[in-house]
């Protein structure tokens, strides 16, 4: 390319784009650059000055993390003037820092300690006493240690900017700055968690993790996240089996390298009420029975009725789960089988039901509809990453739903679907700009789906992507389902769906109903139906269960998710499961052998073979296989009422989350902020 | 010394009024139009020529600074940005001006504004200047009435407006990126350069940032021509300055002399000479708190312009010449000036935040006596350590007085740790 640049960093000559930084050049040609405010998707903030480096010519040291290469510019990293300078630094910044590092969560991956150890000098000057700063309260997530801090403000760009939650500033001048969350509460944000990980010392470290183990204790498992459907790649660490922490892993397309709090944080979740053998119920109360027992019973109540007999998949379960489980249904002959415990209305080719401009096409959209999605909830990574196209700027964003904060800039331009309809009519002047701009995106959330007109939503929206040259986008809540509809967890021929499961169980049309983790139906609905409930968490599918087979939660097993992008990604075995629980797969497989319809696997391997024949792009792991094109599916007419949003209470939408009382903790400090907002007067 | 006639502020003392008649009685708003008619080019062209060095104390060149603003606008509106946030410690020119020949700066507003493609300017006004920024309003307000400013400003044809701000006071906001940004209603941080605010300046649009008395000359130097102003001083160092002399003098004044004079003859012949005689002086610091003292060896001969100062490692800063005689405690006149940075730093750079605070400790201890002479080494090292590795240049001149001391004074601070309490422990 014509407008790359010679560079020489320490005699080694580098060729970079115009425009790139003096640090990312040293990179290029292996030179390492300590920092400490630099991050790389934050805005430069140039204020630690731990990565000055010596630019010939230029009558002082560089931060090279703010400076623009120039063409023939000669740096070095390695000179006595640098070595001088990051010495400096680095004991400035010592002598306020407490040294109380055995006492320190941060301690063994701590910047400071690192490069104080690399780049720093060998004893302290400082005399005089140091500065203790008060802790401030930041809520259950982030605990503080102010006297820690080094002012990176890396946390106070991280709100301003990703989070979009102006509510970490920085007050006081010089040596009398702090940090601080102006009004002491926590953070009004689902990805606080993150200022976490951007500390580079002890400042804020995660409070519900204080004290409990060391980094190099831990087994470090890389997986998947469940609790939306981004399939955000996280690092599970355990310590024996107990899940200790969750940390976000980089994926540039995905989640980038941030976390949401419910994702972060739902490890205790984990280790709580889980079902750890199997249970039947006897004279109205679950007792413990072993699987024998367990399976005895379940087979006098399936056999023989598989035509009576349904099954629910829930939101957490991995895709050979369902593969199994379908397989088990198709062998029963039974068409009773659905994915959608919501009762979202979605059916159609791949294209209807996929994010498919995928997450990071965000960045390239021109302008935004979101029909009944509030994604700061549903998949609050997402929702920065629309954050990050609309600081961009010139990017129009619109939505059909309650107005709410979404963090950026939002035009409510209709509560109901009626709006739907005045776009598709062309009595709404939104469906021009979507029109005019480049690579106009429509957003669909669950919320719209799970209506009783959620098919006519579907279609008019598709109707409307296609009018307007949008992209069709569908927003899922549950990590499972895109993997459940594309491998047909949808009723057959004659098969009844959630609802008419429903009202079929309490009319004697359905005797058996099997959930296979599906925790979001009301127990009384269920009727007088036989149910067996398999998962991992005692939640309402297993308080209604006749029949419990424990199972493996989604850090227990290696398994297969689709995001709502339509990307697959194994997760990674981080733990067995607990007690005599087992996984998903495996008890569909010894069940189906007890009814004498065995499934024609044996191990992973086969089941694997077996499912990616009939999807293949399952094999596929960590790509997008572009999809059909979305088609508008038959319904009825669209109504008129408003559109409610499928997530309200963030900290509890599936049964981890549930059992989680970090998660029960961020409920409360939410619903306290709220109240005290209400008032106005105790702030 | 400066011939009466050469004088550009005919009444800096306030003799005279200050409003646009009196003004006019001295040249202000004379046939403005006539020069705005020669172009963009020839205002700056005749800045150029007249050698004129920004009077805030970096004393870079202004018509070179002016020249830097696009000639073209791409769309975005250009900015001109008057600090008048004079608050570095011994200074107090800018705020003369402002109270008493206002008219001067709004018609420099007008020149530098139109030689730069501005029409709109603000003039950032120090947070404890209430009055003169009330001064500075009422003549704002005069000239909007006569027409002087507003939709063709002066019967220029150029479109002119001029917004009062007032700050805060904080000293930091006197740094031309951190004004830019409290102007913006951010806080008062410097910015990252590069991009220079001629380039993304304030609301990310091409702006320059000029001192008051930078702009206050400009009128003057177009009227009477740049070779006129360049003829006064040397070369390199030309034209008239405001000197604001204080301390132990007899007669603490402002006053307009000629760049080069000798820095005796100046507190002599204005400032009543040092009190007790000039055998009596200690040290002066020749530029505002922020530049390296200098002692009286030095003062005998020194010339008070740029390049003089400098080569005697120090600066002429704002020219607030600070005199110091004999009864001075210099160790605990730095801390004081040491303390002033510490409580004015904003915090973003480390070396600054956490340097100035150092320093001003050691410094409290020296002037007790309790401390080692070890750490005299130390502090020094510790001001290099901060001297050029900061966004700004408060770090820099945090650490320079600091410098200076030890430079000139290393013997009086040994002599005080020597009979300070830490020496007699140690024995």
């Amino acid at each position: 390319m014509s407008d790359n640049l010679k560079v020489t960093v320490d005699g080694i000559e580098v060729e970079v784009e115009a425009g790139t930084t003096i640090m990312q050049a040293c990179e290029k040609a292996g030179a390492e650059i300590p920092r400490f405010c630099y991050h790389e998707r934050l805005s430069v903030a140039g204020n630690c000055r731990m990565c000055l480096v010596e630019v010939e010519n230029a009558p002082k040291p560089v931060a090279s993390c703010a400076m623009p290469v120039a063409p023939d510019m000669v740096v070095s990293t390695t000179s006595d003037t640098v070595k001088t300078a990051r010495e400096g630094v680095m004991e400035f910044l010592l002598i306020n820092h407490p040294l109380d590092c055995p006492i320190c969560d941060q301690g063994g991956e701590c910047d400071l300690q690192d490069q104080a150890l690399g780049f720093g000098g060998d004893a302290s000057r400082f005399e005089d006493n140091k500065r203790a700063v008060e802790n401030k309260n930041m809520g259950p997530l982030v605990k503080t240690i102010m006297t820690r801090c080094i002012h990176c403000t890396r946390c106070v760009r991280f709100a301003q900017e990703v989070s979009g939650v102006p509510e970490i500033g920085a007050i006081g001048r010089g040596e009398d700055m702090e940090i601080t969350t102006y009004l002491e509460a926590s953070l009004d944000s689902e990805m606080s968690g993150n200022v976490i990980d951007l500390c580079p010392v002890g400042a804020l470290t995660s409070r519900p993790y204080a004290f409990t183990a060391r980094p190099w204790e831990l087994r470090k498992t890389e997986t998947i996240d469940v609790m939306d459907a981004l399939g955000s790649n996280i690092r599970v660490d355990m310590r024996g089996r107990e899940a200790m922490r969750i940390m976000p892993r980089n994926h540039d397309d995905v989640n980038e390298e941030w976390l949401s709090d419910k994702s972060r944080f739902v490890w205790d979740g984990l280790n709580k009420q889980r079902l750890d053998r199997a249970f039947i119920r006897r004279d109205g109360k679950l007792v413990p029975a072993s699987w024998d027992e367990a399976f005895d019973l379940v087979e006098s109540k399936l056999n023989g009725k598989g035509n009576k007999t349904a099954a629910i998949a829930g939101d957490l379960v991995c895709a050979e789960g369902q593969f199994a489980l379908k397989g088990l249904m198709d062998a029963l002959e039974s068409p009773h089988v659905d994915c959608r415990q919501d009762g979202a209305k979605i059916s159609g080719p791949r294209g209807n039901y996929l994010f498919n401009a995928s997450i990071a096409g965000i960045e390239e959209a021109g302008a935004l509809l979101l029909i009944g999605s509030n994604p700061r909830l549903e998949a609050p990574v997402l929702n920065a990453r629309i954050r990050k196209r609309y600081l961009a700027g010139d990017f129009p964003i619109a939505a059909i739903g309650e107005a709410t904060n979404l963090t950026y800039e939002t035009e409510f331009i209709g509560a109901g679907a009626d709006t739907l309809a005045d776009l598709l009519a062309g009595k709404q002047s939104f469906a021009d700009t979507l029109k005019s701009a480049a690579n106009p995106m429509i957003i669909v959330g669950q919320g719209a789906l799970t209506r009783d007109d959620g098919a006519a939503v579907l279609a008019s929206a598709i109707e409307l992507a296609e009018k307007t040259g949008a992209s069709f986008n569908m927003l899922h809540t549950a990590a499972a389902r895109v993997a459940g509809l594309d491998l047909g967890l949808l009723p057959g021929d004659g098969g009844f769906d959630v609802a008419a499961m429903q009202e079929a169980a309490h009319s004697g049309a359905l005797e058996n109903i099997i959930l296979y983790g599906a925790d979001e139906i009301a127990g009384a609905s269920l009727g007088n139906a036989f149910v067996v409930y398999i998962g991992s968490h005692g939640d309402r599918g297993a308080h209604r269960a006749d029949v419990i087979l424990p199972s493996a939660a989604y850090t227990e097993k290696q398994a297969t998710y689709v995001n709502t992008e339509g990307r697959a990604q194994m997760t990674e075995q981080a733990a067995t499961p607990p007690g005599e629980a087992r996984e998903d797969w495996k008890i569909f497989r010894a069940l189906s052998a007890r009814l004498d319809i065995t499934l024609p696997y044996d191990n992973l391997n086969a089941l694997r073979a077996a499912m990616y024949e009939s999807a293949p792009h399952l094999a596929r792991l960590d790509e997008i296989v572009v999809a059909d094109a979305p088609q508008t599916p038959s319904h009825d007419g669209l109504g008129t009422d408003a559109f409610t949003y499928a997530v309200s209470d963030f900290y509890f939408t599936n049964p981890i989350a549930r059992a989680s009382t970090i998660m029960a903790d961020c409920a409360k400090a939410k619903g306290a902020r709220i109240g005290a907002e209400g008032t106005g007067t105790d702030g | 010394m400066l011939r009466d006639e050469d004088r550009i502020f005919q009444n800096i003392y306030g003799f005279e009024g200050a409003g646009l008649t009196s003004a006019k009685g001295r040249g202000d708003w004379d046939n403005t139009a006539e020069l705005i008619k020669k172009g963009r080019d020839w205002v700056i062209e005749e800045v150029k020529a007249s050698g004129l060095r920004g009077r805030g104390g970096a004393g870079f060149p202004t018509g070179l600074k002016w020249s830097f603003m696009p000639k073209e606008s791409d769309g975005r509106p250009h900015y001109l940005v008057v600090n008048a946030d004079e608050s570095e410690p011994g200074t107090c020119k800018d705020r003369d001006i402002m109270r008493h020949e206002p008219h001067k700066l709004l018609e420099g507003c007008l020149l530098a504004g139109f030689a730069m493609g501005a029409h709109a300017c603000y003039i950032y006004v120090r947070g404890e200047f209430i009055r003169e920024r009330e001064a500075l309003q009422r003549a704002v307000d005069e000239a909007y009435e006569a027409g002087l400013l507003g939709k063709n400003a002066a019967g220029s044809g150029w479109d002119y407006d001029i917004y009062v701000h007032h700050g805060a006071g904080a000293y930091i906001c006197g740094e031309e990126t951190a004004l830019i940004e409290s102007l913006e209603g951010k806080k008062g941080q410097p910015r990252l350069k590069p991009p220079f605010p001629a380039n993304m300046g304030l609301y990310g649009c091409p702006t320059t940032v000029n001192n008051v008395e930078s702009i206050a000359v400009a009128p003057t130097i177009c009227r009477r021509g740049g070779s006129w102003f360049a003829g006064l001083g040397r070369e390199g160092n030309t034209g008239t300055k405001l000197f604001c002399i204080s301390g132990h003098v007899n007669n603490p004044c402002n006053v307009e002399e000629e760049m080069g004079i000798p820095l005796k003859e100046l507190l002599e012949k204005h400032a009543g000479g040092v009190r007790g005689g000039w055998d009596n002086l200690l040290a002066v610091i020749p530029g505002g708190s922020s530049v390296p003292l200098l002692p009286k060896e030095i003062c005998d001969t020194v010339l008070m312009d740029f390049d003089s100062l400098k080569d005697v490692q120090s600066g002429l800063g704002t020219a607030a010449v600070i005199v110091m005689d004999k009864s001075t405690d210099i160790i605990k006149a730095i801390a004081r000036i040491s303390h002033f940075y510490k409580h004015e730093s904003c915090g973003q750079c480390t070396p600054c935040r956490e340097g100035t605070g150092w320093m001003w400790r050691v410094l409290e201890r020296m002037a007790a006596g309790r401390a080692q002479a070890k750490e005299i080494d130390m502090l020094l090292q510790v001001t290099k350590q901060i001297e050029g590795h900061t966004i700004c240049a408060l770090g820099d001149a945090a650490a320079w007085p600091v410098q200076g001391l030890i430079r000139h004074f290393r013997p009086v601070i040994e002599e005080r740790l020597a009979n300070g309490p830490m020496q007699e422990a140690a024995e």
